[in-house]
């Protein structure tokens, strides 16, 4: 039978391998940083051998690099070519949710693991497509990270970069140097950037920062100025008066409820002027008396989160006077880094439908056009176009502007009628389920969510929530029937279409 | 390859004895070939052997002085079938492509180049593509050897190893007349080393020399009753031939102790995993010297069982690591046991997995699992009784999003797909077949688009189960790599032929651009030795398309959806197709950024667009992703309260490629989007006439808001200061 021989513990000189692993996303750089970490380790005497796996399967996808490193001797030391769970020493993620696939592949273990990640997010498609929210959660990730990791350095190194005016790989490589993982002087890993020969003082500018960063354990400060504080808004002192009027009247509203209605009251006001503020008021205040403190006020102050967003609806007049205002174009020149020696164009894409000229009409008369399919196509066929408007171009910004300054005639047109009539169906369906169904009440308030977007998204949006309705009201005298409107409007946010609320309106009819 | 320079890597190709070469795996092999001779070169691309290809394109200069043939060939099949020149004549050749799908592809001329035999030294050098980071269906190259009887190398994973393996396989090659498959892995092919260079050398005899002199010799030809003849020559000369040399040269490797209860076998390939685990069991030290006998194959077909019998002797068991399925050698192995009427124990697949790639933890827990059940004794006291469970790592597997590859920043391919995703939508659903290529990344979310792919150039093909037309029609989807690999004789013209009621949509950017943009016939590149700018429209009205729509701008997403709308729904009978064509955003934006950001810098006026949303406007339905799936067009939460969702933002990486304009106007998605276009350097009078309008303008915005309220510089609840 076998022979075994003693066992014994594993070679003391594998301790001297260091192994390094790159979670990246396609396109961040990975392979220049893995070939200046060849090139440091290399240049001080290491034998180094580094994988990966170019091509098309990682365009835009997830992508990983990977390097072993020892002391150089008389003989070759035999490196693996891909990483293994538990055996990682060093763990680099270009990205927050590649730090996350790195800890649920096993390469971040807190018996050996430096994870160095940038918090900044890369969203995935399936992130992005959602019509709600879908955007992973990355404080679940940072606390794996915590108890995964033998050390963390994790700030936003992708900031750095862009604000340094280079890629990613610049400030990854100057917080592994700044970190201590690898056994490697400053001045052998900015050798390595210089060797690269291009956008060489970019990179060595990210680098510092990064290295700066990882040494203290803090991220920079964002070179950002900090937000403006608290002020009253600009304008006549009879505004401003009227103003200081209305939110003299907010705050009399129940406490919990006064940073909401002030936020709506702004939005409101802002959309068309201050009368506008008051009936924002008014209609909050029949909330709150149908409320009550029991509750925490929670029904007033839904109402006063969606009751503004469905007085400031999307129309032609809110956009052209959006797109016509004077810290528009500061913010666009921050936001493209436009300097005083360039000039900015801007061409805006408007695509106009019937409906929306229609609902300009005055609303006897765009509801008779409306109720005529054959006009409505001719207006289509007529105006219904794509426009591309250059509005730094005078004559572009001076049709928007027009259209801008049409909010004194708002108050006329067929939408503003439809907007109200659907608002005040809205609030009386909600108040409807008071006092008994009181959670009911807050998420019918809560369905107007669902409500967003232009044209066939507008129309969408409008169809999943009567749906949302109808299936509130095949439940209402359930005593769950709160949780369903609930899911059923989260349904609602989960694909475009409405399959998944389509499902779950199913599920109801199958026992309401 | 107009966009990209190999200046560095050609530099490699001249290094000569005594040198140090330090680089990829791939390049290394390349280098190998020139040191051993090698008469002419060709092959396919694609990862991972895109490189080899890439380098020599740009190497005529070296190729030229050994008087080296290299040829970029049309497919595999092609690349293959241009091994016939070392037939007849004492030649080397190599070609190369990727594995297992281009041996799919080569396979035709393969079999019969094996029947022919050869004389001159034949290597097909595969990349073979399995495991993580692979973009094709999981199989392996080794049945072809098998089938074929060409013999398979599977070298150590190291540059010397496999540069080694090139001298050894045309070796072979000669010795036993038949060509060989030089298998390297995909992370083989990328790992970096260093290995000592020879003297590149002059073929003895050049391809012009045999042109001079041609030879012929119909015992060759694969005809009755010669391939009878062949057939047998086969198995009584050319495989005992090779068994022969392997042998006798040492091609196979045993490390570790001449006797002990048991052994590995392993594939070459797998060298550096084996080492790893037992590295990690504390039975091999650094520098890979293991107490467990290994016997390494670096020739995986054919096997050699005098080699094999003589290290099972005096064990007790041993393991065969093979990776992929099925355990082809395993079983070989297991006959000659029992041929031998040995008793030894034979462990593989029991203790490794069937399929998947052999990872650190697979290698670890199945040479794991053949000792606690093979010799417990050879495993330290800790891995023998585990110690108490670690801590728990939160599972994050609901959290983290897949991140399956995708369309890049500004792909022109983005624009088509978005059009197709609204034809769609106004039409119902239809049958789309994919073909290979990065188009194939539509089928994914956002697009949806696309629900086989068949091969490469057979997408058109693959749907002609349905090209007999009806309610609605097929759509298939090609490239322009697939059009000239395969696409215009399999799919076009035999769509011609059969008077397909089909619609077909050629993605046209100007570049085999999934393997890495190398030119094709229809690239708009002047390219040096190659000859470019034939157009696709061409060869389509060539082969007798009768309905043929050209469109210079795929971002026209407007003409796109009319185009497509028409294909659709026009009375024509017959196949109907439209050559979409734009450039590959990455190549563009490699060869143009440098310009103009030089141009810039000259001080030349210059317009460089971008993309914005405006957040005030947008709603947060995000319909636009859901045309676009871009990478630069994202999501941020924005710092108001009354909003819930999270609003489009578009990213500094922004290229301004224009689809988000031409999305949000054909599908009337929103008017949050502008293009904004910062003008460099521009004009006096420019300038002038944009200082007027700003001052009009602002002039119109102050009086504006001289009646109403300025909350731009308060925040939300700002009123209660």
């Amino acid at each position: 039978m076998s022979v075994a021989l003693s066992p014994r513990a594993a070679d003391p000189r594998l301790c001297g391998i260091l192994k390094l692993a790159v979670m990246a996303v396609g396109g961040q750089g990975g392979g220049v940083l893995t070939d200046w970490i060849e090139e440091v380790a290399r240049a001080d005497g290491y034998a180094v051998q580094a994988t990966s796996v170019a091509g098309v399967a990682q365009r835009t996808g997830a992508t990983i690099y990977y390097v072993e490193m020892a002391p150089l001797g008389d003989r070759a030391p035999v490196f693996s070519l891909l990483p293994a769970a538990g055996d990682v020493d060093i763990l680099i993620a270009a990205e927050l949710m590649e730090a996350g696939r790195a800890i649920l592949r096993g390469f971040v273990t807190p018996d050996r693991t430096t994870l160095i990640a940038s918090t900044h997010r890369a969203l995935a498609v399936s992130e992005k497509t959602l019509p709600g929210d879908g955007i992973a959660n990355a404080e679940e990730v940072l606390a794996a990270a915590a108890i995964a990791a033998q050390r963390t350095i994790v700030f936003d190194m992708e900031r750095i970069a862009v604000e340094s005016g280079t890629v990613i790989s610049a400030s990854l490589f100057g917080a592994l140097a700044g970190s201590g993982a690898l056994p490697f002087p400053r001045a052998a890993f900015e050798a390595a950037i210089r060797g690269s020969g291009r956008g060489v003082e970019a990179s060595l500018r990210a680098f510092a920062r990064a290295y700066d960063a990882a040494q203290t354990d803090a991220a920079p400060p964002e070179a950002k100025p900090a937000k403006p504080a608290a002020t009253a808004p600009r304008g006549t002192s009879k505004l401003v008066g009227q103003w200081a009027a209305l939110t003299a009247a907010a705050q009399t509203l129940p406490a919990p409820v006064q940073a909401m209605a002030l936020a709506g009251l702004r939005k409101v006001v802002d959309f068309q002027d201050i009368a506008y503020g008051r009936e924002y008021l008014d209609r909050l205040a029949t909330v709150q008396r149908a409320d009550s403190a029991a509750q925490g006020w929670r029904l007033t102050q839904e109402a006063a989160k969606y009751i503004a967003n469905a007085m400031a609806y999307d129309d032609v007049i809110r956009v052209a006077d959006l797109k016509t205002r004077a810290p528009r174009l500061g913010r666009i020149r921050t936001e493209m880094g436009a300097t005083d020696a360039t000039l900015l164009q801007v061409t805006e894409f408007l695509h106009p439908r019937a409906e929306e000229i229609v609902g300009l009409l005055p609303s006897g008369l765009g509801a008779r056009i409306e109720a005529n399919p054959a006009r409505m196509a001719r207006i289509d066929r007529r105006f219904g176009k794509g426009r591309r408007l250059r509005s730094d171009s005078l004559w572009a910004f001076a049709q928007l502007y027009v259209l801008g300054g049409l909010r004194g005639w708002r108050r006329h047109t067929l939408r503003h009628k439809v907007e109200q009539q659907h608002l005040g169906a809205w609030l009386a369906a909600a108040l409807a389920h008071m006092p008994d169904r009181y959670d009911l009440a807050v998420e019918v308030i809560r369905t107007r969510r669902l409500i967003k977007g232009y044209s066939d998204t507008h129309s969408r949006g409008l169809s999943k929530y009567d749906r949302v309705m109808a299936g509130i009201t095949l439940v209402a005298a359930r005593d769950d029937a709160a949780d369903w409107a609930c899911r059923l409007r989260e349904a609602a946010l989960m694909d475009e279409a409405g399959a998944a609320l389509d499902g779950a309106l199913m599920t109801i009819k199958s026992f309401a | 390859m107009a966009e990209r320079s190999f200046t560095q890597e050609v530099g490699k190709l001249r290094l000569g004895a005594g040198e140090t070469f330090t680089g990829e795996g791939i390049l290394a092999i390349t280098k190998a070939l020139l040191e051993n001779g090698v008469g002419y070169v060709g092959g396919y691309q694609g990862a991972p052997i895109s490189h080899l290809m890439d380098v020599l394109a740009d190497a005529e200069d070296i190729l030229a002085d050994l008087g080296v043939r290299y040829e970029a060939n049309a497919s595999e099949a092609a690349a293959t079938a241009m091994l016939a020149a070392s037939v007849h004549y004492p030649i080397r050749g190599a070609v190369t492509y990727k594995g297992p799908v281009g041996v799919n592809v080569g396979s035709d001329a393969l079999a019969n180049l094996a029947s022919s035999g050869v004389t001159g030294g034949a290597l097909v050098i595969v990349g073979e593509d399995y495991g993580e980071g692979s973009s094709i269906m999981q199989e392996r190259s080794h049945a072809f050897a098998m089938k074929s009887q060409v013999w398979l190398m599977d070298p150590r994973p190291n540059l010397p190893s496999i540069t080694q393996a090139v001298g050894q396989g045309f070796a072979l090659s000669e010795a036993s007349n038949t060509p060989v498959m030089l298998m390297v892995r995909i992370r083989s092919c990328h790992v970096t080393g260093t290995f000592q260079t020879r003297d590149n050398q002059r073929p003895a005899l050049t391809v012009k020399d045999a042109l001079a002199n041609p030879r012929s010799d119909f015992n060759r030809v694969v005809l009755p009753p010669m391939s009878f003849v062949q057939e047998q020559d086969k198995v009584k000369n050319r495989w005992p031939a090779a068994q022969r040399f392997i042998r006798e040269n040492g091609l196979n490797e045993r490390f570790g102790p001449a006797a002990a209860p048991v052994g590995i076998v392993l594939q070459g390939g797998m060298y550096n995993g084996v080492i790893r685990a037992l590295q990690r069991l504390g039975l091999a030290d650094l520098h890979g010297e293991s107490e467990v006998p290994l016997y390494i194959l670096n020739v995986t077909y054919p096997l050699v069982p005098e080699e094999f019998l003589d290290f099972c002797a005096g064990k007790d068991a041993v393991l065969v690591i093979e990776e992929g399925q099925p355990e082809f050698l395993e079983q070989a192995f297991a006959a000659m046991l029992y041929r031998a009427g040995h008793t030894i124990r034979l462990h593989g697949k029991d203790v490794l997995p069937m399929a998947g790639e052999y990872t650190g933890q697979v290698m670890l827990d199945g040479i794991e699992g053949f000792l606690r059940k093979a010799a417990p004794g050879y495993l330290p006291a800790q891995r023998r009784a585990p110690n108490a469970e670690a801590a728990p790592i939160p599972d994050l597997s609901r959290t983290v999003p897949i991140r399956p590859p995708g369309f890049c920043t500004g792909c022109p391919e983005r624009p088509i797909f978005a059009a197709l995703k609204m034809v769609q939508g106004e039409l119902g659903k239809h049958q789309i077949a994919g073909d290979i290529g990065c188009h194939l990344f539509a089928c994914l979310p956002p697009f949806e688009i696309g629900g086989s792919t068949m091969g490469y150039g057979l997408g058109p093909a693959s749907n002609a189960a349905f090209d007999g037309g009806g309610e609605k029609r097929s759509v298939s989807i090609l490239g322009d790599g697939g059009f000239w690999h395969n696409g215009l004789s399999s799919s076009i013209g035999n769509a011609v032929f059969n008077n397909s009621d089909s619609v077909t949509v050629i993605v046209d950017n100007f570049y085999s651009a999934a393997t890495g943009g190398q030119d094709v016939m229809s690239s708009r590149a002047d390219n040096r030795s190659k000859s470019t700018k034939h157009p696709i429209s061409q060869a389509l009205k060539g082969v007798g398309v009768g309905w043929v729509r050209q469109i210079d701008r795929t971002y026209d997403v407007p003409k796109m959806l009319a185009t497509l709308r028409e294909a659709l729904t026009t009375d024509y009978k017959g196949p109907k197709v439209i050559v979409a064509s734009s450039e590959c955003m990455l190549n563009k934006q490699r060869r143009e950024r440098p310009l103009r950001n030089q141009a810039i810098r000259d001080g030349r006026r210059v317009e460089a667009p971008r993309f914005g949303v405006d957040e005030d406007i947008c709603t947060g339905d995000h319909a636009c992703i859901r045309l676009s799936g871009c990478p630069s067009l994202s999501l941020k939460r924005l710092d108001d309260p009354l909003r819930d969702d999270p609003v489009a933002s578009i990213d500094q990486s922004c290229v301004g490629c224009g689809n988000c304009g031409e999305v949000a106007d054909a599908a009337v998605l929103c008017p949050s989007f502008y293009r904004a276009d910062v003008v460099h350097n521009p004009g006096a009078w420019e300038r002038r006439r944009a200082g007027w309008r700003a001052g009009i303008i602002g002039w119109l915005q102050q009086r504006r808001q001289r009646g109403r309220l300025d909350f731009s510089a308060s925040v939300a609840g700002g009123g209660q200061a």
